[in-house]
């Protein structure tokens, strides 16, 4: 209690660390070491993360988002087979409502001559991105409180100490996706303009080929800075989204001790509520941007200019 | 922030639940989606035919009706015009049927009377004749008399 500040520090901290496995200098792989002891009970870290560099995965990130991933095809997998066009049960309903959202975004948005992989690709991320940003509702100590065999998180009796539940919070997870919509960028662009045309696309535009270095200036930054963004806006708003219920949990920390205490984790609930009120609206938007944007950049690689 | 593996590791996992989607999930709601909007479009535009189909038939089964109700009042009329011919007809038979009766009664009834008048006659007359041969007393000679007998007949 004497040194609350550094609580503070430390459960914030505690929050916004992964569970980490990876490979140390020492060519040993292990789980992460953060403050002197292993992130998973009974195991031997012999680095910390940093120090792991970039043959590390998040474990907790690549868990989430491949079981939520999971349970969306085996969902989407059992409406589908089970589809009849008669008589849709109400889960096929949801389901149809659904895809005629994308289908519709899809025409909307991709004009373009039709590609096979529009529909799946919209859907997967809208539905996987709105799975994962839903992760953000969950109460921030509880995946966590879970993960440590239903002790504080941090206690030492624990089985796994840190556990994000939370993967759009990790950048790797919105820039892995990301990234494969730059691949997919590049690759349709290629196809669509030959690789000539494509970079014909980002030198002789928009001052003509006399300008072509100009061009390249203005051209690249933004080709690129709009596929990067597509992947940031997604970790930004998320990680603020959970740092903003990270620091409405402070409120919470002394409801036992005082009456301050008491009156502050009141505000704590209501201030929570709202923050999750409001991120309702925030985690179906982002999912719903990533598509659609992801839509528009590759209906701009199939467009000719 | 740190950029890791896990960049690739989301990034497989994400390439194969495209690919799931699209081969497994995708086709198959759009299939049946599709289906039923077929279904659904073709099932209004019966529908919309019924209904015109019907709108139709209420036409003409009120032109038939209409029809119908003037044939039918075309008929009454005749009826009643030629009801009211035949009981004109009927009361100018009935008529001349009486007339006829009527005459042959009067000269039955005064064949009749001419009858008993000629049967009184001779009958007053056969009376005449007794009641004077029993005044006279005597037998009158029939024939002689005859004359005066036919003549006193013949002034009753």
């Amino acid at each position: 209690m004497a040194s609350k500040e550094l609580n503070s520090t430390d459960y914030i901290e505690h929050h916004l660390t992964n569970l980490t496995y990876g490979k140390c200098p020492d060519g040993t792989w292990s789980f992460a070491e953060v403050h002197g002891k292993s992130q998973v009970a009974g195991t031997e870290a012999s680095c910390n993360i940093s120090e792991m560099g970039f043959w590390a995965f998040q474990v907790d990130t690549l868990f989430m988002s491949v079981l939520l991933g999971m349970g969306m095809i085996f969902f989407m997998r059992r409406v589908a087979k089970n589809a009849s066009s008669s008589k849709p049960g109400r889960i096929q309903n949801a389901v149809e409502y659904l895809v005629t959202l994308v289908r519709d975004q899809v025409q909307d948005n991709f004009t373009a001559d039709k590609n096979p992989l529009m529909g799946p690709l919209a859907l997967t991320i809208f539905v996987w991105v709105f799975l994962m940003n839903l992760m953000d509702l969950i109460p921030i100590d509880l995946v966590p409180w879970i993960a440590n065999g239903f002790t504080a998180p941090n206690a030492d009796g624990g089985a796994i100490h840190y556990f994000k539940v939370l993967p759009v919070a990790d950048i790797n997870a919105p820039m892995g996706m990301a990234l494969g919509v730059l691949i997919l960028i590049h690759y349709y662009s290629i196809k669509n303009k030959g690789l000539g045309g494509f970079l014909a696309e980002l030198t002789f535009q928009p001052y003509g080929k006399w300008m072509a270095p100009i061009n390249v200036i203005f051209e690249i930054p933004g080709f690129y800075a709009k596929q990067l963004a597509l992947g940031l806006r997604l970790y930004g708003n998320l990680f603020a989204g959970e740092m903003i219920f990270i620091l409405i949990a402070l409120f919470f920390g002394g409801f036992f001790s005082s009456i301050t205490g008491v009156l502050a984790g009141v505000a704590g609930l209501a201030l929570n509520f709202i923050w999750a009120v409001f991120h309702i609206l925030v985690v179906i938007l982002q999912a719903f941007l990533f598509m659609v944007l992801t839509l528009v950049y590759l209906q701009q690689a199939h467009e000719h200019h | 922030m740190n950029f890791n593996a896990t960049l690739f590791g989301q990034l497989l996992a994400f390439v194969f639940f495209v690919w799931f989607t699209m081969q497994y999930v995708w086709p198959y709601i759009l299939e049946a989606l599709e289906e039923r909007e077929k279904e659904i479009s073709d099932g209004l535009e019966a529908a919309s035919r019924g209904k015109r189909e019907l709108d139709e038939a209420n036409q003409r089964k009120a032109e038939i009706l209409e029809e119908a109700k003037k044939e039918a009042a075309d008929l009454v009329n005749q009826a009643n015009a030629r009801a009211s011919q035949l009981v004109e007809d009927a009361k100018a038979t009935a008529h001349e049927e009486a007339e006829r009766i009527k005459v042959s009664a009067q000269s039955d009834l005064e064949q009749a009377a001419k009858r008993t008048k000629e049967e009184l006659r001779s009958e007053v007359a056969a009376l005449a004749v007794a009641g004077a041969e029993k005044i006279l007393g005597s037998e009158i000679d029939k024939d002689r008399n005859a004359q005066i007998i036919d003549q006193i007949a013949e002034e009753l």
